[in-house]
């Protein structure tokens, strides 16, 4: 597929053909297109050429196997909400048009915010949250949707200890359960630790395989054109997991 | 027609029909105001004056549902022109609606005062409306003769209660988080439209009525206020839903009583409902619990209080630890002159740490009590712990020390101190060679009075 903004393309002729069961790191620079990839991928915004199937289908028929998990920052934490309400907002689709959030719902909801650790936090409003803990709520969200395949966008920036855990957590259950992850992701040196399969990116696919195959020197100094000391930390992660002779 | 004499008939309608516009119109607001739109309301109210002006060029007349449909056509034209203008001219979008709405608006002008000008519609009733006059255009329900307008606004707050109420959480997810509900299918676009909608019918029934105004203030002010004061939507849709009731009540009170107090007449009500509007907010704003400027000031002073209490009390510590005894008039001295405080303020402060029992006074000089030297020595630990840790860990000149020193001693609480403790090399002494002071931690009521967390 390939979009553009303004006529100037920022995806130029992705071509993926993402494996079930796989956790998916999506890394560039920025301005390399990864958040413009998963919001393509699921229609947020249009595409000048090209299709994404999903099992086959497209985006609208196979919605409801689809969780996605937007940036932090793209929404309002002032807005008067509480966080169980957010959470709840993933199944508003299963509830149907006019319906109102019954009990079950709220119910599915509270289970999701333990698995993240927020339970104590459901009535609050989500102004109160600290970063991590909007993140987490955000999960939570994803949580309840039980999707198959889960697009992330930057779930790790910016968060505390406890949160990274929980997702990391989280990732690891949708890989045992055979369910699929694409994650974008900023810091090269956990890349090789979170995820099977890795996808470089730069405008154009620069590289896209396992891990071990995919994630090396030459392929990321292709991705970010030299920069010298992002390389430096990622050769440094490589030789610890001995994929770099 | 303006009485400054109560009548129960004209001024029960006033309110009335008051009230029903201003709740009419906080419904949308709620959400415009959520989603950082509200100028669009303004705008609509302005921008659908060409669509009036033309359907009453047509028919000739105020009351008919051609100038009512014109105007939700300019509405739905103000709206479109502005995306179309944002998007192809990449104009900003505040600027592409402040274009499109003044120039409407001022066709609008030119249309009435070219071909209508008469006295049922002129530039004068669009901006200020003519509430007061409402209670003569009756049409009757059955036995009872009832305003127009009242008919009109009150099946517009009961059609916007019905759509809120009906798509509740799909306006809540479409404002919280378009993404999402794109994603799930739930059509943000379409509540985008609805709202636009909702709020061009509300814009085009209340103007009628009551000016544009009214309209803009309605639309927005109760709506911020309760946003201020509520965490939750249900609440902030209810408690806009009140203030815009007050708003009509009070605006209507004051416009009548206020101005025949001091020997005027009255004023429009309309205008009175708006300086209303503005000075509730300005109330909020001042009042509100949750962050009101008053209480950001109030937390100030109080954390100002304890500030000086806490000197005095190091003060006095030190003092001891020279062996130099001391008179309260010494005490309250020497922080004064150091702190630049007024002698009335440390000798409050001082009177308090008495009534507290952590000071006494005894033949004319001032102690510590135990508790008092519990609590004093864990300020002046913590004092020169951060003059020892700014020193050695952060680098700073042992000379600049102090200052800062001074202000972080009052946020340090005992898991802080151990910290700084273990990172500066658990030293004996500060930069200054003054020794740091031992204190028992465990299992002190006391030493919670300076570990409670500072507001901000």
């Amino acid at each position: 597929m390939t979009v553009a903004y303004h006529r100037r393309p920022v995806l130029w002729d992705v071509d993926l053909d993402i494996p079930p069961g796989s956790l998916v790191g999506i890394v560039g620079p920025n301005g390399a297109g990864k958040s413009t990839l998963i919001k393509a991928a699921i229609d947020l915004i249009p595409k000048l050429s090209g299709r994404v199937r999903f099992h086959g289908e497209t985006y609208a028929r196979q919605r409801r196997l689809v969780g996605y998990v937007p940036q932090r920052e793209s929404v309002d934490w002032e807005f008067p909400v509480t966080v169980l309400e957010v959470v709840c907002m993933g199944l508003y689709d299963k509830l149907g048009w006019f319906r109102r959030v019954t009990r079950t719902t709220k119910e599915r909801g509270m289970a999701a915010l333990e698995q993240v650790g927020l339970s104590e936090f459901a009535h609050r409003q989500i102004a109160n949250l600290s970063g991590g803990q909007q993140q987490r709520t955000f999960l939570a969200r994803a949580l309840v949707q039980e999707a198959d395949l889960y697009l992330m966008d930057e779930p790790f920036a910016a968060v505390d200890a406890a949160t990274e855990q929980s997702i990391i957590e989280l990732l690891r259950k949708i890989k045992n359960s055979g369910r699929t992850a694409l994650v974008v992701h900023h810091d090269l040196q956990t890349v090789p630790d979170y995820f099977d399969h890795v996808l470089l990116l730069n405008t154009r696919v620069v590289a896209f395989g396992p891990t071990r195959e995919v994630f090396t020197p030459k392929n990321l100094q292709a991705t970010y054109g030299g920069k010298l000391t992002l390389l430096e930390q990622a050769s440094e992660a490589l030789s610890k997991h001995g994929s770099v002779s | 027609m303006i009485t400054t004499q109560w009548s129960p008939f004209f001024d029960g309608w006033i309110i009335a029909v008051a009230a029903a516009c201003a709740v009419a119109c906080t419904l949308p607001g709620c959400f415009l105001v959520l989603r950082r739109q509200s100028m669009l309301g303004d705008a609509l109210s302005h921008a659908v004056l060409p669509g009036i002006a033309i359907g009453f060029l047509v028919t000739g007349s105020r009351a008919n549902w051609i100038m009512f449909a014109g105007a939700i056509i300019a509405a739905l034209v103000t709206v479109l022109l502005t995306q179309w203008l944002g998007k192809r001219a990449r104009v900003d979008h505040g600027a592409a609606m402040g274009v499109v709405f003044t120039t409407l608006f001022a066709l609008g002008v030119v249309l009435i005062v070219r071909g209508a000008d008469s006295v049922e519609l002129d530039p004068h009733i669009v901006l200020y409306g003519a509430l007061e006059l409402t209670p003569l255009d009756l049409i009757s329900i059955g036995p009872v003769a009832v305003p127009r307008a009242f008919v009109v606004l009150a099946g517009v707050v009961v059609a916007n209660l019905l759509v809120i109420t009906l798509l509740f959480k799909e306006f809540r997810i479409a404002a919280f988080d378009p993404e999402l509900a794109k994603s799930l299918g739930l059509k943000p676009e379409l509540m985008h439209a609805l709202l636009m909608g909702m709020t061009a019918v509300t814009t085009v029934a209340a103007f009628e009525a009551v000016g544009s105004i009214i309209v803009v203030a309605m639309l927005v002010v109760p709506a911020s206020c309760a946003r201020l004061l509520v965490g939750n939507l249900r609440g902030m849709l209810g408690l806009a839903m009140l203030f815009a009731l007050a708003t009509a009540i009070f605006g209507h009170l004051v416009a009548v009583e206020l101005p025949h107090r001091f020997g005027f007449g009255s004023v429009p009500t309309a205008g009175a409902m708006a300086t209303v509007a503005g000075l509730l907010l300005v109330a909020v704003v001042l009042a509100n619990p949750r962050g009101g400027v008053l209480a950001i000031l109030r937390a100030r002073w109080a954390f100002h209080l304890r500030t000086t209490r806490e000197d005095l009390l190091a003060l006095a510590w030190r003092l001891e630890e020279r062996g130099s005894p001391t008179t309260s008039h010494d005490l309250c001295g020497q922080l004064t002159a150091v702190r630049g405080l007024s002698t009335t303020l440390t000798a409050h402060c001082l009177r308090r740490l008495c009534r507290n029992g952590l000071l006494i006074e005894e033949d004319g000089s001032m102690r510590l009590t135990s508790e008092g030297r519990h609590q004093a020595g864990s300020l002046v630990r913590s004092h020169r712990l951060w003059e020892a840790w700014l020193a050695e860990a952060a680098g700073i000149a042992p000379d600049h020390v102090h200052e800062s020193a001074m202000r972080l001693e009052h946020v340090t609480d005992q898991r802080m101190r151990e910290q700084l403790a273990k990172e500066a090399g658990t030293p004996g002494v500060d930069p200054h060679g003054r020794p740091i002071p031992e204190v028992d931690d465990s299992g002190s009521k006391g030493g919670k009075a300076h570990m409670r967390k500072t507001k901000k």
